[in-house]
């Protein structure tokens, strides 16, 4: 209610002197703080029932090469040639749980279009991005700004370890690996 | 207060004047300074137990989160349920099919957890049909009614779906008799006594997969069977069933059904009648009904009609059946945790029975009998009895247990819960429920080690609780914080339908099974489209298919033309997401019937039969991102005989996607 008062207050006075004028700001900002205050961090819808990670050691070890997830490059240990076997049931997943709203071209659909996503992104960030989206739409600058291009957030499509390989080694194939 | 009730019940004032008379007084004292922070749970906090709440004429089952009261969710079960399409999807149409064919609404009254070794297991909860009498068996990884059975030789199923310790059969006893479904139907009423049976079904249940079967009936004497348990721990093998109307009057029972000072407790050696049914006691009667299963697989129900069961004549196998004399119209009949006391309220008495498990086998073992009822023995009264109750309140109903030897009966016409020592039968405490309760639970009230802590009265008249809202008000529930020697009341919530019985239980039980999608790969619908590819629109004479997908946020087609008049269309729609919490839903312009509402994974149809010839849109109802609104389409309906071809897509002006098309 004060913060209420104090905002309706600093509306009516905005043109009396500038000395007043600050002090009821300073007196709004107060309330703000006093009113948002408490013990309780605030935590998004998925995180609810755990307790909110600390963001400023997130943004010091993020690493926006390889994104958050489990997948690093060593443990992808990508091959240069390409795996025909893989990137067919590769191509078999993606017909399911992916080509509603990626094309294979530049093309966007709901989703940007997977041409050259492999040349655009690491292995690991693609591998942790179509296993792990929430997290990384969260705090990952790449994902945010195609969010803000797509307006749809990626959906966690529930891929196994398999499947999320051998998608990448399709998306490999797209972008003409042989 | 003690003394106004007493007064009142010595002038019969209660009984000229209704409920309204009971009203306790100045209802602010009932609560207590930290009642606020004992039912508070913070947002984004869960709470700490699942509240299983009948519905009553709603035909539905509640879910509430307890201490704080909050409604999680309504599971349709035996009415069809618009906004989730229950009923109205060809997928979930023959859920509610009986041998009088598609039946929409029906009257959940009571529920039971499943149980094993006493306690709930957390795998299913059952509720019964009143009306058209029925059983459903609900799962609890989905919160979805995955079978219903329909029970022959029954006029409305009451005392049901109670159950035996570990689950081995769920009981459904007629609340009315009537003339066996074999027999002439077609007889004067007021022949009862001689053409009116009264049956009692134990339906098996499926260890592993909960699937439930008819496996015998009992045929007995024509009366009312109200409400019934499973003995347990020691009493594990029989079932005691409460009766009234023993009089076997068919008309103003209000007054021709309470003329007698005792009715019945029935007791049943189910244990015996196993052995009966092995030994081929049984006679296979000729009979219809429905058995319908839901699969989550294929995410469609069947529904089959069976025609035979098994039933045992207590007159005839005189060891199943005993009736104990009990008070005046008993209703509610509950047996303690160690199952040797059997506690059976006579709703017009002025005291609760106590009746000794031990004590009936001795009765049982010297034939201390007074004579039979209807070819059935009559266990003397005293001879059973462990003791009574004395000025327990008035109109009692219904008891449950805590983990500390006590018991708490409702009291519908005095309006509170009674707290009582199952020892020594003496009352500890009572407190005013606003208004006429009804049911009662504890958390893990019936099992053989309940959970206590809280008590829910369900009560049968609000009044000025609420807001007001009109004519009707919502029922009312109120929460008992009873880890004290005394109850005490923390809340007050609204609740759907009519609650009659709940259950509660630990939310531990459950919530760590709980599904969160189905997996896509698992699908077995045979209108599936796992992925756009394989969408498409067929024709079959005036019969029109559409494979149809649904992802954030467009559907596939969403542009169909070439439907015309006379045309049956049949949407099937695949939810392609894979994630929690994002179903989509499907509505289109003029659908006679629903929406759909499908979970990811999952596929649900819609039937429409287009009435106009124009232009149809067609959206998703669920909002599911932000651009929900863009999910949406168009359908052309051209007159009959018109020769617009076939033809369907989605992003058509892209040239790879209108390949696709034909």
């Amino acid at each position: 209610m004060i913060f209420y008062w104090n905002f309706a207050l600093k509306l009516t006075l905005t043109d009396i002197i500038m000395k007043t004028f600050k002090v009821i700001a300073s007196l709004t900002i107060a309330a703000i703080f006093s009113s948002c205050g408490g013990e309780d961090k605030p935590t998004t819808a998925t995180a609810a029932q755990e307790e909110p990670q600390s963001m400023v050691k997130d943004a010091e070890t993020y690493d926006p090469k390889r994104g958050e997830g489990k997948y690093t490059a060593e443990l992808l240990a990508l091959s240069d040639k390409l795996d025909e076997a893989q990137a067919k049931i590769g191509e078999d997943a993606s017909n399911v749980k992916c080509t509603s709203c990626h094309k294979m071209t530049d093309e966007k659909l709901v989703g940007p279009g997977w041409k050259d996503v492999t040349k655009r992104r690491t292995g690991e960030w693609i591998m942790n991005f179509i296993t792990n989206p929430d997290p990384m739409i969260d705090k990952d600058p790449e994902a945010q700004a195609m969010l803000e291009l797509c307006l749809v957030r990626m959906p966690n499509q529930s891929l196994t370890d398999d499947e999320a390989r051998a998608i990448l080694e399709y998306m490999r194939k797209v972008d003409g690996l042989k | 207060m003690k003394n106004l009730f007493k007064m009142v019940a010595l002038t019969g004032f209660v009984a000229a004047t209704g409920l309204q008379s009971c009203k306790p007084k100045d209802t602010s004292n009932a609560v207590s300074g930290d009642a606020g922070i004992k039912a508070y749970v913070a947002p984004g906090k869960y709470d700490e137990v699942y509240n299983f709440v009948s519905g009553g004429f709603s035909g539905q089952m509640s879910v509430y989160g307890l201490p704080s009261g909050r409604l999680l969710r309504v599971i349709p079960v035996f009415s069809v349920d618009p906004e989730k399409g229950w009923g109205y999807s060809e997928e979930t149409k023959p859920m509610l099919n009986t041998s009088h064919g598609m039946v929409p609404w029906d009257d959940l009254h009571h529920v039971q957890l499943s149980k094993t070794n006493g306690e709930y297991d957390g795998k299913w909860v059952f509720g019964n049909a009143n009306n058209t009498p029925r059983v459903a068996r609900i799962d609890l990884t989905t919160f979805r009614t995955q079978e219903i059975i329909e029970l022959p030789n029954s006029g409305g199923n009451h005392s049901s779906p109670f159950i035996t310790e570990n689950t081995e059969y769920v009981v459904a006893g007629t609340r009315f008799s009537v003339p066996m479904d074999d027999a002439n139907g077609d007889v004067a009423i007021d022949t009862y006594k001689e053409n009116f049976k009264g049956t009692l079904s134990f339906i098996s249940v499926g260890k592993e997969d909960g699937k439930m079967d008819i496996a015998f009936q009992i045929q007995c004497p024509g009366v009312n069977f109200d409400l019934s348990r499973a003995g347990k721990g020691v009493s594990n093998g029989w079932f005691f069933f409460s009766c009234y109307n023993t009089e076997q009057a068919n008309t103003l029972l209000e007054v021709n059904a309470s003329q007698k000072d005792k009715d019945f407790v029935m007791a049943v050696n189910w244990k015996k009648a196993e052995e009966y049914i092995k030994a081929g006691k049984g006679r296979k009667q000729a009979v219809k009904y429905a058995h319908n299963t839901y699969s989550e697989k294929t995410h469609t129900a069947t529904s089959e009609i069976k025609t035979e069961v098994l039933v045992l004549d207590s007159k005839e196998l005189k060891d199943i059946c005993y009736f104990i004399p009990c008070p005046k119209s008993p209703h509610g009949c509950d047996v303690s945790p160690t199952g040797e006391y059997i506690v059976a309220s006579g709703k017009l008495a002025a005291v609760i029975p106590v009746f000794s498990y031990d004590k009936m086998l001795k009765a049982i073992a010297a034939k201390s009998f007074d004579g039979e009822f209807e070819g059935i023995p009559v266990i003397k009264y005293e001879s059973a009895l462990y003791g009574e109750v004395k000025k327990p309140g008035l109109g009692p109903l219904h008891t449950e247990f805590d983990a500390d030897g006590n018991a708490y009966t409702s009291m519908f016409v005095s309006s509170e819960v009674v707290k009582w020592n199952i020892k020594d039968l003496k009352v500890i405490d009572r407190q005013p429920t606003y208004y006429s309760i009804g049911h009662l639970c504890v958390v893990g009230g019936d099992t053989k080690k309940p959970t206590g802590k809280y008590l829910i009265a369900y009560n049968k008249i609000t009044k000025d609780r609420y807001l007001p809202t009109g004519p009707e008000l919502s029922q009312s529930a109120q929460l008992f914080d009873i880890s004290g020697e005394k109850m005490k009341l923390i809340l007050d919530f609204p609740t759907i339908g009519e609650p009659h019985y709940a259950q509660a239980v630990l939310a531990s039980v459950i919530k760590d099974k709980s599904v969160k999608m189905f997996k896509i790969e698992e699908n077995a619908h045979p209108y599936a489209a796992k992925g756009e590819k394989e969408t498409k629109v067929v024709r079959e004479g005036n019969k029109v298919h559409v494979y149809m997908t649904a992802i954030r946020s467009h559907l596939t087609p969403d542009n169909i033309e070439g439907i015309k008049m006379g045309d049956e269309v049949y949407f099937h729609v695949t939810n392609l997401e894979q994630d929690w919490d994002v179903p989509h839903g499907f509505a289109i312009k003029g659908a006679d019937n629903a929406e759909l509402l499908i979970m990811p994974g999952e596929t649900q149809t819609l039937k429409w039969v287009p009435t106009k010839v124009g232009i149809s849109p067609m959206y998703c109802t669920d909002f599911c991102s932000a651009l929900h609104q863009e999910m949406t389409g168009y359908v052309r309906v051209s007159p009959a005989g018109s020769n617009v071809p076939l033809k369907f897509g989605t992003g058509i002006t892209k040239p790879e996607v209108a390949a696709a098309s034909k």
